[in-house]
């Protein structure tokens, strides 16, 4: 199981909202356009966007996913870091791009994806044989 | 709760204050989990809810959200005075929006809201005058 906290540590995420650590990551979506957010996205996910205005705050909490980190440099204004205390939601940034944040938390959470991970299920397996 | 008796909730949408909007939707959210509905109906029903509200806000001016809960159902209808929708079935496509520029720099106006609302739904009707205004109902079933 890969916890925010987990997913924060090993990503190197910025934290500016805590508020469940101990919250289980199982999925992942990006997206900036908040309607695509709202009807893709499944609870649990990690979100990776560079939106940084308010209404993001609202759609990380109505999808209900575990956190939201802003990519490519997008640092949260005072009033997104507010609303996300306000309302309970896990906020991270990093100055990773989009695409490189999204292929490590898919290879945090479907290890078999990640190309080592993979690797390393084979030779287990030719092993056992 | 005596019999027949619904439960209602009833929201103002601030037509002016888009940074505010979605108020009505996260309490809802909050409401619902306190009345015990399933973390995934609550869900349907406060996202599709949500879609509605910024609608009213982006193309109405604002308006009205209701929440009634019923026996077997959940309904909420949202009401505005607003332009109208001169052709629903084109404004159900995927994709297509009116939305302004500076509503589309905050990620809004993909086009994706009223399709959202009916994927969320299990029955979504559209009433609309142009110059008078939309009346959407979104039916939930509660099983
Ligand atoms: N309450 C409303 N009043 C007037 N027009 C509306 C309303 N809701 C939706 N529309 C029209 O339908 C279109 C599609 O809506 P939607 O799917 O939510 O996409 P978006 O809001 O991203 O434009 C809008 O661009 C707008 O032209
Ligand atoms: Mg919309």
């Amino acid at each position: 199981m890969i916890s925010v906290n987990d997913l924060a540590e090993r990503l190197a995420l910025k934290s500016h909202n805590l508020d469940d650590g101990e919250r289980e990551v199982t999925g992942g979506y990006a997206g900036d356009l908040l309607s695509w957010v709202m009807g893709r996205a499944v609870s649990g996910d990690a979100w990776v966007t560079i939106m940084s205005n308010i209404n993001v705050i609202a759609v990380a909490q109505l999808t209900d996913v575990a956190c939201v980190i802003l990519a490519e440099g997008v640092e949260p204004g005072e009033d997104l870091i507010a609303a996300a205390e306000m309302r309970g939601v896990n906020l991270f940034s990093s100055p990773e791009p989009t695409f490189a944040l999204c292929g490590r938390i898919h290879g945090m959470i479907s290890p078999h994806a990640d190309g080592e991970a993979a690797n390393e299920a084979a030779e287990a397996y030719t092993e056992a044989d | 709760m005596a019999e027949n008796e619904t439960l209602t909730f009833h929201f103002d949408v601030d037509g002016n204050d888009f940074t505010s909007a979605g108020e009505a939707s996260v309490k809802v959210k909050k409401l619902m989990r306190q009345l015990g509905f399933s973390p995934e109906l609550t869900r349907r029903v406060s996202i599709a809810m949500y879609e509605g509200e910024i609608n009213m806000v982006i193309h109405a001016n604002g308006g009205t959200a209701d929440v009634f809960v019923e026996e077997d159902c959940l309904r909420v209808v949202l009401s505005d005075e607003g332009p109208g929708i001169a052709d629903v079935e084109t404004a159900m496509q995927e994709g297509y929006s009116t939305a302004p520029d500076n509503i589309r720099a905050l990620g809004f106006g993909a086009g994706m809201g009223l399709p959202n609302m009916k994927n969320y739904s299990d029955e979504m009707s559209i009433d609309s005058v142009v110059g008078k205004g939309t009346t959407i109902v979104l039916k939930f079933k509660v099983s």
